[in-house]
């Protein structure tokens, strides 16, 4: 497994926060990425595509510049293809129907103290922590490798 | 400046702090989040410590917002009004852990790791595009409230 990284996750954490802090204070916004993404491509409403696409290109060139400078810090998943493509689905439909996502709910709506938000992390961290440690011990199990 | 430039801006910095914060955090990298999620291994407590730092942070934000009439750069604060705590709301966020506890990916990483061009990725991101798609033609046609802002 990995090791923990205290002081890097609590400062990057921090970042997210103050990410989030700049959006709401600056332009009245919540950082909820699975809404910022899903909207820009799929809400009728053509209004604040702008700000979307900003965050987007912002989050996107950030990566490129975290990819050189921080070497190793963007690994691939350990699952297969087509176990991706099912989990990509279900995160779809899932922050779709559940408005929301680690960042929209985890975030931003439990330091707003939303009791919508605190059901919806409980809900998702509850079936999250359940499904990796069922796969972890179902994995060995499993004909097809790893899943 | 015109606002309408500055919250552009804005956006663009609150993207790049965001994406540098899940690098730095170690949430690009979908073995470390399954660390946490998966209680068999040796366990790895770091996205407990993401959520606690970005958690601290923006909930001083939070008390600072209420005190202001409204956002520097616009005129009102856009925030969800939904209050329903329903089956769709549980449902929904349910889904959505069972594929995070599955690849390790959640929308925000997934998208910055887009720039790796990790197959594996791109086929998660086009999955959770798909199933954004699904949702929203299935809300519209049955008049369900499509509104979603979290």
């Amino acid at each position: 497994m990995q090791d923990f990284t205290p002081w890097h996750s609590t400062l990057g954490g921090m970042l997210i926060g103050l990410a989030a802090s700049i959006l709401l204070l600056g332009a009245g916004r919540v950082a909820g990425i699975s809404g910022i993404f899903g909207q820009l491509f799929l809400s009728p409403d053509r209004s604040d595509r702008r700000w979307r696409l900003s965050f987007l290109i912002g989050l996107l060139a950030s990566a490129l510049l975290c990819a050189k400078l921080l070497p190793g810090s963007i690994s691939p998943s350990p699952r297969s293809l087509p176990w991706l493509a099912g989990a990509g689905l279900l995160v779809g439909m899932g922050t779709r129907l559940g408005d929301g996502c680690t960042s929209g709910h985890g975030v931003c709506g439990l330091s707003r103290w939303s009791r919508r938000s605190l059901v919806a992390t409980l809900s998702f961290m509850a079936t999250g922590v359940l499904t990796a440690t069922l796969l972890h011990f179902a994995a060995p199990v499993l004909s097809s490798g790893t899943p | 400046m015109k606002r309408e430039t500055s919250v552009d801006l804005l956006a663009l910095a609150a993207g790049a702090l965001f994406a540098a914060g899940l690098a730095l955090s170690g949430m690009t990298n979908p073995s470390k989040v399954l660390g946490f999620l998966d209680l068999g291994g040796s366990w790895d407590p770091s996205l407990g410590c993401v959520m606690g730092g970005a958690l601290a942070v923006h909930s001083l934000a939070v008390r600072w917002q209420r005190r202001q009439a409204r956002p520097i750069f616009a005129d009102r604060f856009s925030l969800p009004e939904q209050r329903d705590i329903d089956r769709r709301l549980v449902g929904g966020a349910a889904l959505f852990g069972v594929g995070w506890g599955i690849a390790g990916y959640c929308p925000g990483p997934a998208l910055v790791s887009l720039v790796s061009g990790n197959l594996g990725c791109i086929v998660f991101v086009l999955s959770m595009l798909l199933g954004m798609g699904l949702v929203s033609r299935r809300g519209r046609s049955s008049g369900a409230a499509a509104s979603f802002q979290a």
